[in-house]
């Protein structure tokens, strides 16, 4: 029995009929890296033809489940059963030849080859021992065929679009007699268009009995082409629904973990002691890198703003932008003071006094080599050297006082940072930017993955900052730190800024409603980056 | 409604950049120079200068096929010039049993070398480039230990030298015919069977190789074992055609080798590469030698020999800046 | 991913401390190797304790350990450098070419003082135009240092038609075999630079900005580093470095020769600034470590060279000694 609509799939479900089993199912994951838990008790069922989101925040444990599923990671404990039998791959290759393929978003193929060679790597036919192309090109052209497409198979993958990569990246799949296809995040470089041609093509799969799973950020589109949703967080797979009988809002709820109710309405305690007047920052139809579309906000002096959206929304280009990176790829107004600025590196940027502690810890802030001291001034260099000799004693001065009011802990200052937990490591990163004793700091992230003590620590340091006339731009997934520390907020969605939340009205529910806020949708600039 | 129609109604649909190794610029400089050459040398196009300038550069077109191969999966190898000499030591002083044993064991010296290559870089995982440094100075140091830093006489009695300084049917040499039999099954293992491809692949994205199941160490063990025998081969060439092993002959032929294939247009990043290409590539730059040559005999200039290696260095700056810009170009527009 | 970066984070807690009771090891592991080197050779080497030996040795090493910091630097940029070997030959062709001109007859201090500074810029320029390569257009260090190293031999042999140019000259000979309170004058040369290029990594702005080029490029670019100026300056230095080597090589030999002066110095300060424990993932500059890298390389080959073995095994114990160091960081690095 094949199961073709959506609604027979998720009766299916409900109804316990025991005639449908299902193709995969995953009970009571446990996954943990040396000792860190990142999967916990974590469960999945997916139907034959059934199109299954997860969704989550960064880090909730979306990429390991996956990663789990298709053999790259294995599971500490747990069990999955896939077509009724245990299975235990053991690289995504075993998984794929089993009949569960993983299209990720950085498609992975091969730019320079055809379009054949992609379709039938490793298992081309040959004749006399050499590769039949005539066959092999056929057999491509069939595949891409069931799709209704009709390309110059012969020609490098990479003269196509994403769009088109992600199309024979799924004939690869069902070539290869896919049961379920993973897909991670497949729309979010393409515009309405293509998008629209991914769904059909779901669609066809869907029809054929193929389960697909699909983990997104984009909670728009799951009520188009989903049937059912897991969602996770920190690690759980907290709720599971048909999709039919949740909300965006309750969606956004369960991500952060709560009850819609729950949400408080509690306006910020930090009412503008006084009306900030002063514009310091001001950002108008900033476009481009990949997301963004349209942002504008202007930020005051000793104000902190905060900056909401959805993982993907395009928070952190924005903070790039203004920091002068990604230069060539964006285009909109900048002004700082009333002067029109285009910054073209981060050094610029840092000699008119603006800070940006970037969101990837490891990825772009520590340089793991070096010790904390010379993590801590790399910013400063140019101010404590003299004739490109660094006053040392200066430096140790400035170090030594960042690191007893930030309270960083570790053995001394040669410590190197690789070998401090993940809050100093923030903290560091933290005094490289207040040495610098910038005008506008911008955070991004400045409290994830570190843990609760050492975050409350940081959440203070920055409110206590802003007292003291510091301006701060806040990005940050936690709409309770929003709350809690920002003044204003300005909510992203989609690369837009689509709302501004003022101190009187900024509460947890107000974020939140603005964020799941049906958002107009706006085609995107092709080629996104994540 | 046809759904490529639709995809190809979104404008930026299909970009204009082609994977395959554009040839035509090299046929282009090597043809200007061909007639440049043939009209102004009275004996450039004689049968002699031909031959010879083949025979003399089939060694260096064999070690170039062989990097192509390296280098079409991602690698490199900086050994081949010290394989040669290697090679050429070895078969030298078994010379006296004829090519029938000295060919194979020219080719096993070569493959041995390429193994060790292969099993450090694939093993022990260490870089390409530092595992071929090291096994450009151990072999070298070998080959300088086998035959006491002196150069190795072969043995005229055999026919061995035949390999070298004969001619087929009296008319191709060796020399030649030996390059282009080993260029067309290079070719052929290229564009005909799927270790070609599976090459091609693991040089242009090795993670996804793996994914799609290809065996990534198996490729990689070939070809750096192609590339040794094929220097085994040169080995051979060197020692039968100048009648003698040479330790201290090829140093800086794995860079000629590595400008050849660059100049042919294939990508030192890996994926992309053609063997064609590298033939072409590795006669153009011998070819600058050659028009040197005549250009010294015309006495009109004085070009000493030297002069090649600033032009070659020069050829591979121009090919070396234009690929840079290609591909910062696509790394631009994928990003 | 957060839980990645914490998994990774724990990864490297777990590794570092591990790393640091081997890295310890390791400081004082080719310290070890470096004293039971010099007591192997007392005990078997005829006539090892002598003074003569120690400047034998020192007169060898000083050239090597001189390019090799010039090395340590370019790696710990995350960077190679192959044409040090030719610039090394461009700069020690340069000299003489100036001071046995008719200027320099005319007045002499001027015309030595110039023949060494113009050497060593002519080198220098060398090396920055091998970081305007990388820095400017992304190419791979390989690649963009192998023009150079065809080319800049290639100049110094037009430069001197390949000749061989000897010269009488006392005081430029004093680089090279003159000695300051018995002292060889290169070895003084070489402690100096290595103190002052250790002084400046720890104390200069330089010095910082490069280990964190080296240690995560995109975290230095985002907090301000000029990391195209960086690149450029250290290229440019071990360009100078390799000018300086250069000069005293044609000091030592009282002659120029465009042909040999540096072949092959680029393997061995590679290996020197490897076994001296540079990061070839770069952000460390072990310049001392360097130094000592390049006596431990110098003290195998006199060892086996004084014990009757031939001397192309030392090549062969190069090469060995290249994989092993670099496996055994691979390993201590390895998580």
């Amino acid at each position: 029995m094949t199961i073709t609509t959506k609604t027979a799939a998720s009766e299916a479900d409900t109804a316990a009929n025991n005639s449908v089993q299902p193709i995969l199912q995953m009970r009571n994951i446990n996954k943990a890296f040396s000792g860190v838990s990142a999967l916990t008790d974590a469960s999945l069922t997916l139907m034959p033809g059934e199109v299954h989101a997860i969704i989550g925040q960064n880090g909730a444990g979306k990429s390991t489940l996956i990663k789990v599923l298709n053999g790259a990671h294995k599971l500490d404990s747990g069990d999955i059963l896939y077509q009724g039998n245990p299975a235990d791959f053991n690289s995504p290759h075993e998984a794929q030849v089993a009949g569960i393929s993983t299209i990720f978003q950085e498609v992975n193929l091969i730019g320079y080859r055809s379009i054949t060679e992609n379709i039938c790597l490793g298992y081309e036919p040959t004749r006399f021992g050499m590769v039949n192309w005539k066959k092999a090109h056929a057999h491509a052209r069939s595949m891409l065929a069931r799709f209704g497409l009709d390309l110059a198979v012969e020609k490098p993958l990479q003269d196509y679009n994403i769009a088109i990569q992600q199309l024979v990246a799924i004939a690869r799949a069902v070539a290869l007699n896919a049961k379920v296809v993973i897909m991670d995040e497949p729309t979010s470089s393409l515009d309405d268009k293509e998008k629209e041609v991914l769904f059909k093509v779901i669609r066809e799969l869907q029809a054929s009995g193929v389960a697909i799973v699909y983990v997104s950020h984009h909670l728009d589109e799951l009520f188009q082409i989903c049937d059912q949703v897991t969602i996770m967080r920190d690690g759980h797979t907290v709720a599971q629904h048909a999709i039919k009988d949740i909300s965006k809002l309750q969606m956004v709820a369960a991500m952060l973990g709560r009850d819609i109710a729950d949400f408080s309405d509690q306006t910020s305690q930090n009412a503008a002691q006084q009306p900030f007047s002063e514009v310091l920052l001001e950002v108008e139809n900033l476009a481009g890198a990949g997301v963004l579309c349209d942002v504008s906000f202007k930020l005051h002096r000793g104000e902190i703003l905060g900056l909401a959206g959805l993982l993907g929304a395009g928070r952190s280009e924005v903070a790039r932008a203004i920091f002068g990176l990604d230069k060539e790829r964006v285009k909109g107004k900048i002004c700082v003071d009333n002067q029109q600025v285009s910054y073209d590196q981060p050094i610029d940027a840092i000699n008119s006094k603006i800070g940006f502690c970037s969101e990837d810890r490891k990825e772009d802030g520590i340089i793991p080599q070096l010790s904390v001291r010379e993590n801590l001034t790399l910013a400063l260099m140019p101010k404590i050297a003299k004739n490109g000799l660094i006053n040392e004693t200066k430096e140790r001065e400035i170090v030594t006082s960042f690191m007893r009011s930030l309270g960083i802990k570790a053995s001394s200052m040669e410590q190197p940072i690789s070998q401090l937990s993940g809050g100093n490591q923030q903290k560091v990163l933290l005094a490289r930017w207040l040495a610098t004793e910038p005008r506008i700091l911008m955070l991004d992230e400045p409290t994830r993955g570190i843990d609760v003590g050492a975050k409350a620590e940081i959440q203070n340091l920055i409110k206590s900052l802003a007292k003291k006339g510091m301006t701060v731009l806040m990005i940050s997934s936690e709409f309770e730190e929003l709350v809690d520390g920002a003044d204003r907020v300005i909510v992203i969605q989609a690369g837009k800024s689509v709302s501004e939340i003022t101190s009187e009205n900024l509460s947890e529910n107000a974020i939140v409603q603005a964020v799941a806020h049906e958002a107009p949708r706006s085609s995107l600039t092709k080629g996104s980056a994540a | 409604m046809n759904l490529s129609n639709m995809l190809a109604a979104i404008p930026g649909m299909s970009r204009h950049n082609s994977a395959s190794v554009r040839t035509e610029g090299v046929w282009i400089a090597l043809i200007l120079m061909l007639i440049f050459a043939g009209l102004r040398y009275d004996a450039f196009l004689s049968e002699y200068n031909i031959m010879t300038f083949l025979s003399y550069n089939s060694m260096f077109v064999l070690i170039g096929l062989g990097m192509c191969f390296v280098i079409m999966t991602g690698g490199i190898d900086l050994s081949v010039g010290s394989v040669v000499a290697l090679s050429s030591v070895v078969v030298a002083s078994v010379s006296h049993l004829g090519i029938e044993v000295a060919l194979p064991v020219g080719i096993l010296v070569g493959v041995g070398a390429g193994a060790i290559n292969a099993f450090v870089i694939t093993k022990l995982k260490i870089v390409p480039f530092i595992a071929t440094l090291a096994m450009m100075l151990g072999a070298r140091g070998l080959a300088l230990v086998i035959s006491d830093n002196q150069s190795v006489p072969v043995s005229w009695e055999s026919n061995f030298t035949q390999f070298g300084l004969g001619k087929a049917f009296d008319f191709l040499p060796w020399p030649i015919v030996t390059m282009l039999v080993i260029f067309a099954i290079c070719w052929v293992l290229l564009e005909k069977f799927s270790f070609g491809r599976h090459l091609l692949s693991v040089g242009g994205n090795e993670d996804a190789s793996k994914l799609m199941g290809l065996q990534v160490d198996r490729t990689l063990f070939s070809v750096y074992i192609i590339s040794g025998a094929l220097a085994g081969v040169a080995g051979v060439m060197l020692a039968s055609g100048y009648g003698a092993g040479q330790p201290l002959e090829g140093m800086g032929w794995e860079l000629s080798a590595i400008a050849a294939v660059v100049v042919g247009g294939t990508l030192l990043t890996g994926g992309v590469g053609s063997m064609t290409a590298t033939l072409l590539g590795a006669i153009l730059l011998g070819l600058i030698f050659n028009i040197l040559n005549f250009e010294n005999g015309l006495g009109s200039i004085s070009f000493s020999a030297y002069w090649q290696s600033v032009i070659r260095g020069g050829f591979l700056l121009v090919v070396v800046v234009i690929q840079a810009k290609i591909i910062n170009r696509q790394t631009m527009l994928k990003s | 991913m957060n839980n990645l970066a914490l998994k990774d984070q724990q990864n490297s807690n777990i590794a570092i401390k591990n790393n640091m009771i081997i890295e310890k090891l390791k400081q004082h592991g080719t310290l070890l190797a470096f004293l039971f080197l010099i007591l192997v050779n007392i005990l078997i080497t005829p006539n090892f304790l002598q003074i003569q030996t120690l400047y034998v040795n020192l007169t060898q090493v000083a050239t090597v350990a001189i390019v090799a910091i010039g090395m340590t630097l370019v790696i710990a940029s995350g960077g190679i450098d192959l044409s040090v070997g030719a610039l090394m030959a461009l700069a020690g062709t340069i000299a003489p070419l100036i001071f046995l001109s008719d200027f320099a007859l005319m007045s002499p201090v001027l015309g030595l003082t110039l023949a060494i500074l113009v050497a060593i810029l002519a080198a220098a320029m060398g090396g920055l135009f091998n970081g305007f390569l990388i820095s400017r257009y992304n190419i791979q260090p390989i690649i963009a240092t192998l023009i150079l190293f065809i080319s800049g031999r290639g100049i110094a042999q037009v430069l001197t038609n390949g000749e061989l140019q000897t010269f009488d000259h006392a005081s430029f000979e004093f680089i090279g075999t003159g000695r300051i309170f018995g002292v060889p004058f290169q070895a003084i040369i070489t402690i100096v630079i290595a103190l002052s290029m250790a002084w400046v990594l720890r104390r200069s702005i330089y010095g910082r900005f490069l280990l964190a080029v080296g240690g995560n490029e995109q975290a230095a670019k985002l907090a301000g580093v000029p990391t195209a100026k960086i690149k450029m300056i250290t290229y440019m230095i071990c360009g100078a470095l390799a000018g300086v080597a250069g000069i005293i090589t044609t000091a030592i030999n009282s002659a120029s020769d465009a042909n040999q002066t540096g072949q092959l110095m680029e393997l061995d300060a590679i290996a020197a600034a490897i076994v001296g424990g540079v990061l070839l993932t770069g952000g460390k500059a072990p310049i001392l470590g360097a130094l000592l890298g390049a006596c431990i390389i110098q003290l195998v080959g006199y060892t086996l060279l004084a014990n009757g073995v031939h001397d192309a095994v030392a090549m062969i114990a190069k090469a060995i000694i290249i994989i092993a160091a670099v496996y055994m960081q691979q390993m201590k690095g390895a998580k």
